[in-house]
Order: C-alpha cells, then sequence, then structure tokens
C-alpha cells in the first residue's frame, strides 16, 4: 500500500485566511477533474458558504515537458512539439516558432508564404474562439452554443486537412516559409468560411448577446481594471477588454499584418461579459483579415531559396549536387544558427505567445522558453474572483480562456 | 367499500405507475433525441430500430453497476433520500383525472385514481417532500459539492414555492373548487390559459424550479457542483434520483395540462371517453417539449437571483394576479382577467428589463 500523504493545514496556511484555520470556512477541492476547469487545473477555494475567499490556482497537472524536450531535438523536429502547446492554436504555434527560428538565422520568407500564414492563422484564431466561446457558453449551462460552435469548427478544421493532411497538429508553417503550396480546392474552402461564418456569429449573438439570464451571469462579474490587468502581465481579448488596445498585430506587425484592415476591438469594463463582446467581434475582425488577405494573395514560392535552411525541392536532388548535400545536411544534422538568443512574440487567441531562443551554435537550441498567454492570464484569477459565488467563478474561469496546455509545458 | 372498488383502484394505481415509469424512461429518450435534434446532432439511434431500446439498455445497466456508498456516508439517509425523491413524484398524479368515465364490462370506472376534494392542497403538499430528498442525499453523502447541491435545493424551494401555491390560488378562484375534475369541467367554455396566462407563466416557471430543471437545475449544476446533491451516488440509486427528476417532469406537465389547457377535454371526448387519456397525452408532450427547449436554449440562473427573482418579481407578480382574477370574479366580468392580467405581466417584465439596464450601465 502506498502512503497517502495528508496534506495538514500548516502546510497551506499562508495561502488561505485565518479563517479557514479556525474552521468557519470551507476548503473545496475543485479539480483537476472538474468539468468546468477546462482541462487539469485544480483551483483550492475557500468559500464561505458559496463565496468565494479564496482561490488558489494549482497548475502543473499536464506538465510535458517541451521546452526541456525541444533543446534535445535540432530546430525543424522541434517544430513538431510547438503543436502540443496549446493545442487549439497549433497554427499560430508554429508561426510564432518559425519567426522565432527566422529571426534568429535572419531566413527570409517569400510574401506567398506570409499571406498563408496569415490566412491560416487567423482560421485558426477562429478556430480557438469558436471553442472558447462555446465552452464558456457551456459554463454558464447554454448547451446548444457549445454544440454549434463545434459543427463551425468543423469546417475550419477540415481546411487545415486539406492544406496540410491533418486536422489539429498541423506543422503546416516552416522555417522560412510554408510546408506546401496550398491545394486548388483551397481558396473555394475559405471563401465559403467566409460567407456562412458571419451569419453563424449573427446566431451566436442571438443567443447569447441580448439573452438576459446570459447578462445577468456576466455582467459586472470578475471585473478587473486596466492597471491591475497591465500588473499582473494579462494580454490579449482578456486585457483588451479592460481598455488597453494592446494588440501585437496592431502594435508590432509580423507577417505582414500590416498590410491589412482591421480593427483592435476594446471594452473597458472588463468584466465577463466584456470579454465575451470582445471576442466575438474579433471573430469578425478575423473574417475581415482573411478576406483581405485571400483577395490579394500573391503568386510566387512558398519557401525561402536559402537551401542552407529550407530543404531543396524534390525535383532538383535528382539533378543538383548542391541539392542533395542540402538535403542530406538538413536531414542528417540539421542546420545551426548563429551564437544568440532571441525573443519574438505573436498574438495568439489568449494573448501574447513569446518563444524566447538561445543557441550555443549547434544545431539544437541551447534554450527554449515559452512565454504562453494561458500562464499569465490564469495569475490573475484570484484577482477576479474575490468575493465571487462558485457560479460566477465557473464563468470567469471560462471568460480568461485558459489552456491547460499552454499553462503548463 | 366493496370489494370490486379495491380491485379496480389497485389495477388503476398500477396500470398508472406502468405508465409513469414506462413514460419516465421513453422521456429520457425524448430528451436526448429533441435536444440532439435542436443541436444538430442525431441522438441515441444504436439500440433498436430509431435507437427505440436505449432506455432499456441504460436501465440494465443501471442496474448492473456496482453501488458505492461512501465510506463516511450516512447509510440510512443515503439510501432513503433516492427513495423519498421517487415516491412523491408517482404519487402526486393520483389525483390528476385522466378523462371521464368509461365503461368497461358494465363497470363505471372514473379514469382518476382519488379525485378528491382537495386535490390542489394534496398536490402542494406531496410536491414539497421530493425536496427532502434532495436535501438528504446532499447531507448525507458526506461530500462537500453534495452539500452545496442540497443547500441550494432548499434555497431554491424557498423562492419558489410561494409563487406555485399562489398561482394555484388563481386557478382555484376561476374553477371554484379545489377539486381537479371540478377544475377541468370549469373549463369547457374556455382554458384557463386564455383567462389567466400571466397565471400559467408564473406556474410553468416555478414547476421548473420545482422539478429542478434548466435554467433552475442549480442543485445539480453539472458545470458547477459536477452534478451537486447525486455525485456520490451510483447504479440503481442514482436511477433513482433521474426517474424522480423525469416523472416528476411528467406529472406536473399532466397537473399544468389539466389546471390550464383543459385537462382532458378536447372535440368529441364527451362521446369517446376513451379520447380523454390521448388528449392529456398530447398536452403532456407539448409541455414537456417546452422544458427540454428551454433546458436547450438557456443558460443557467443563479441561485441569488433566482431567490431574488421569486421574492422580487414572481411573489408581488402572483398576488397581483390573484387580486385581479378575484377582481374580475366579483365584477362578473371575466373578460378584465386576462387583459389586466397581461398588462401587470407586461409591467413585470418591463421592470426586470429596465433594472438589467440599469445594471449595464452601471457597471
Amino acid at each position: 500500500m502506498t502512503q497517502l500523504h495528508e496534506v495538514t493545514m500548516d502546510e497551506i496556511k499562508h495561502l488561505v485566511s485565518d479563517r479557514a484555520l479556525a474552521g468557519e470556512t470551507v476548503l473545496l477541492n475543485m479539480g483537476p477533474q472538474h468539468p468546468s476547469t477546462h482541462g487539469v487545473l485544480r483551483l483550492l477555494l475557500e468559500l464561505d458558504g458559496e463565496t468565494v475567499v479564496n482561490c488558489i490556482p494549482d497548475v502543473g497537472f499536464l506538465h510535458t515537458g517541451i521546452e526541456k524536450n525541444m533543446e534535445s531535438k535540432t530546430y525543424q523536429q522541434a517544430e513538431v512539439m510547438t503543436d502540443r502547446l496549446d493545442y487549439l492554436n497549433t497554427v499560430g504555434n508554429n508561426l510564432a516558432y518559425c519567426l522565432a527560428v527566422e529571426k534568429l538565422v535572419e531566413l527570409d520568407v517569400p510574401p506567398r508564404a506570409q499571406a498563408l500564414r496569415v490566412i491560416l492563422a487567423e482560421l485558426q484564431r477562429l478556430a480557438s474562439h469558436l471553442v472558447w466561446l462555446g465552452t464558456s457558453a457551456l459554463d454558464v449551462a447554454a448547451m446548444s452554443v457549445f454544440l454549434y460552435c463545434f459543427r463551425e469548427r468543423e469546417v475550419i478544421l477540415d481546411i487545415f486537412e486539406l492544406v496540410s493532411g491533418q486536422r489539429m497538429m498541423t506543422t503546416f508553417i516552416r522555417p522560412g516559409g510554408t510546408w506546401r503550396d496550398v491545394p486548388v480546392e483551397f481558396e473555394d474552402a475559405v471563401r465559403n468560411v467566409l460567407e456562412t461564418f458571419p451569419k453563424r456569429i449573427d446566431e451566436y449573438e442571438a443567443l447569447l448577446t441580448k439573452n438576459p439570464l446570459f447578462l445577468d451571469r456576466t455582467l459586472g462579474i470578475g471585473k478587473v481594471s486596466a492597471e491591475e490587468a497591465l500588473q499582473w502581465g494579462v494580454t490579449g481579448p482578456s486585457l483588451r477588454a479592460s481598455g488597453p488596445d494592446w494588440d501585437l498585430r496592431k502594435t508590432r506587425p509580423y507577417s505582414g499584418y500590416e498590410q491589412y484592415d482591421f480593427d483592435v476591438p476594446t471594452h473597458t469594463e472588463g468584466d465577463v461579459y466584456a470579454r465575451y463582446l470582445v471576442r466575438v467581434q474579433e471573430m469578425r475582425e478575423s473574417l475581415k483579415i482573411i478576406r483581405q488577405a485571400l483577395d490579394k494573395l500573391p503568386l510566387g514560392p512558398i519557401r525561402s531559396n536559402d537551401h542552407k535552411f529550407v530543404p531543396p525541392p524534390r525535383s532538383e536532388i535528382g539533378v543538383s549536387m548542391e541539392a542533395l548535400i542540402h538535403h542530406f545536411k538538413l536531414w542528417t544534422e540539421g542546420f545551426s544558427a548563429p551564437k544568440g538568443a532571441i525573443y519574438s512574440a505573436v498574438e495568439s487567441p489568449r494573448g501574447e505567445l513569446g518563444v524566447y531562443l538561445e543557441s550555443d551554435g549547434g544545431p539544437k537550441p541551447y534554450r527554449v522558453h515559452w512565454r504562453t498567454p494561458s500562464f499569465n492570464n490564469l495569475e490573475v484569477l484570484p484577482v477576479l474572483s474575490k468575493g465571487v459565488l462558485v457560479a460566477d467563478l465557473v464563468a470567469i474561469i471560462g471568460s480568461v480562456d485558459i489552456v491547460l496546455g499552454d499553462v503548463d509545458r | 367499500m366493496d370489494s370490486a372498488l379495491i380491485w379496480e383502484i389497485v389495477i388503476k394505481s398500477l396500470v398508472l405507475i406502468l405508465v409513469l415509469l414506462t413514460g419516465f424512461a421513453y422521456l429520457t429518450y425524448y430528451e436526448r433525441r429533441a435536444l440532439a435534434r435542436i443541436q444538430a446532432r442525431i441522438g441515441p439511434n444504436r439500440a433498436g430500430p430509431w435507437g427505440l431500446l436505449q432506455p432499456i439498455a441504460d436501465a440494465v445497466k443501471l442496474i448492473f453497476k456496482e453501488e458505492l456508498i461512501p465510506a463516511k456516508a450516512y447509510k440510512i439517509v443515503f439510501i432513503l433520500a433516492p427513495i423519498i425523491t421517487v415516491v412523491p413524484a408517482i404519487v402526486i398524479t393520483a389525483v390528476v383525472p385522466w378523462g371521464g368515465t368509461v365503461i368497461v364490462g358494465g363497470r363505471e370506472i372514473a379514469l382518476s385514481i382519488a379525485d378528491v376534494n382537495v386535490g390542489v392542497l394534496y398536490i402542494m403538499s406531496v410536491a414539497s417532500i421530493a425536496v427532502y430528498g434532495i436535501v438528504l442525499a446532499g447531507w448525507s453523502s458526506n461530500n462537500k459539492y453534495a452539500m452545496m447541491g442540497g443547500l441550494r435545493s432548499s434555497a431554491q424551494m424557498i423562492s419558489y414555492e410561494l409563487a406555485l401555491g399562489l398561482s394555484f390560488v388563481a386557478v382555484v378562484l376561476l374553477g371554484n373548487s379545489m377539486q381537479m375534475s371540478q377544475i377541468v369541467d370549469a373549463q369547457r367554455g374556455i382554458w384557463f390559459i386564455f383567462l389567466q396566462p400571466v397565471g400559467a407563466v408564473i406556474f410553468m416557471i416555478a414547476t421548473l424550479a420545482e422539478v429542478n430543471r434548466a435554467p433552475f437545475d442549480m442543485p445539480e449544476a453539472e458545470q458547477e457542483l459536477s452534478s451537486g446533491y447525486s455525485v456520490e451516488y451510483s447504479g440503481m440509486k442514482f436511477a433513482l434520483f433521474m426517474m424522480g427528476e423525469y416523472t416528476k417532469m411528467i406529472s406536473i406537465s399532466a397537473i399544468m395540462a389539466t389546471i390550464f389547457l383543459g385537462g382532458y377535454l378536447g372535440p368529441g371526448v364527451d362521446r369517446l371517453p376513451w379520447l380523454g387519456p390521448l388528449y392529456m397525452f398530447i398536452k403532456i408532450f407539448i409541455l414537456l417539449f417546452g422544458m427540454i427547449w428551454v433546458r436547450a436554449t438557456w443558460p443557467r440562473i443563479r441561485y441569488d437571483r433566482l431567490m431574488a427573482f421569486g421574492w422580487k418579481v414572481l411573489l408581488p407578480l402572483s398576488l397581483a394576479v390573484i387580486f385581479i382574477t378575484a377582481l374580475g370574479i366579483l365584477l362578473e366580468q371575466v373578460w378584465l382577467i386576462p387583459i389586466l392580467s397581461l398588462i401587470a405581466g407586461g409591467v413585470a417584465v418591463l421592470m426586470v428589463n429596465l433594472s438589467l439596464r440599469r445594471k449595464a450601465y452601471a457597471r
């Protein structure tokens, strides 16, 4: 028999209030197996009746060791792991990683590849927001929205399957461009999304935006001010719902986001409802970006010509000795990055997704660190949930939109 | 009382219980299919044609499942609680008239089990017992989630029970009787839902809370309390809770149909009394769909908001409804009742909207 480790009050007394030690309040363990903690988040709650006195998040149940693991893989191999971090933003993770590698080795990306990256990243943002909308609506028990959202997400995942053969873990974006060019059906499939989606968003809004019960559950719940959100390092829609219009796509454009005309929706209230509104409006803005990018999708190569870093096309290998050498080098040893360290960030559906890469000159990264938005946004949860009811807490967890794969890595 | 009468009652009760229990099983199927339809899914479709054997498969699974009793549970209450939930749900239907009188083998048989002259009071008192089952289940499980579910359930009860009782009063005034069969007879001219639409709506809202259905399903609240009071239950004891909930849905719909939708009345029911149960079935079916529809589309309300809603909106409104009904009857101007009560209902909706808007503005 294994000995169970019984937690005594002594061990947690710095986390809870004095009233818990006196036995006046109840300590409740919410998670890691709980329907609304969006994965394996554990919350230690101190409850006075149903009022949350203290909420102590406990992370690490989904620790995968991806950061450490990436150090033992070449730059190309390590990319496959990035999909597994934030499993709702796989393309965005690829993009963040590839941008970092490209910055490290100073690789250029042809315009067609950049436009494709933008389209795919925005589709991914739509898919991620759909999952968020569905699950957070489910948290307040509006169960049909959940299934409608997953119906629409399916269409987007089908597009990913079309271009890459995989529905979720695509690894389609590669350092120096994309894996392949998109098939001819791609444009029609995306146009179909552009056509149907605005109506679908209207439908969701019809179900939720003015629903008195939904308003009742979300208005004024889990408020956070702009200053406080900034102090806690909150980014993404959760920050923009409090006021600051900090969106990396606008403030530090990458992949040619500066060419597209779109708005950054903000609200000032900083409550659950504001976070809902920001994300729903963001879905409409994403559609705008996709439409523009698709309309002026340039023709041309989809990968950089620098074969020190990008594998040469298969057709060249048979006729060109250099191509063969490059191919052999890339698939045995990988490419080496110059010594140095860089940080590069993209706007993921959840906020600032940053990659820190340190190179010792070899073909494998010396250190990889991910600045993941879910982790930083989760930190603000105790602030948001002071004095709310358990029912509100569930709505708040839903509204900060965490992905546990993104929190523990 | 001759022995034939006793046999008649026993047989009628057995038939009713059988119908209710089968009805409960197929209500779960109905709900799952209807929900699936609304949510762009298919629903159960594997067991038997169109999945019709699914309820039986579920029952078999639950019967053979291991019944766990937590080590620190209070055993007697833990076992008793599901029974306390189920029994009132079945017993409550005893006073519901399912039809007029039919002649079977030369014997006149009334299609209700006990048409007592205080039917409304009987319903009120029996319906409230079921909440004890839930509270006791929550308490005896010795689980914090279950406890919270049980507490919510009692908080919920004190907020809707008054409105429920008061909406019965309007019906009693209109029907001039507490006997269910006479209330039905009083609706031969016009159904009470048209005479007292606001009362019917209040009754509907209160019954949703009574049967712990969405949007008032806080005692189980899957997303918050991970199924609340029934979290420690498994196997047949869990099935009993489900049975209690769904049987109560049927019973409450039957009562709603009886007091507001004219009960078993319908075209041709006087000549062919067997049509009565059929009309009842159709009305119950429609009301049940309403409950499922609400579950599919509406978020859950917070339990403190339900209490506020019950005390600040439903209670004054149902008092106003009683006043209006009494006034209409006193002045012998029945047409006044629907008009005035609709105005009162409109005012209430407007004020709820205003308070929500004020809240939206203040945030």
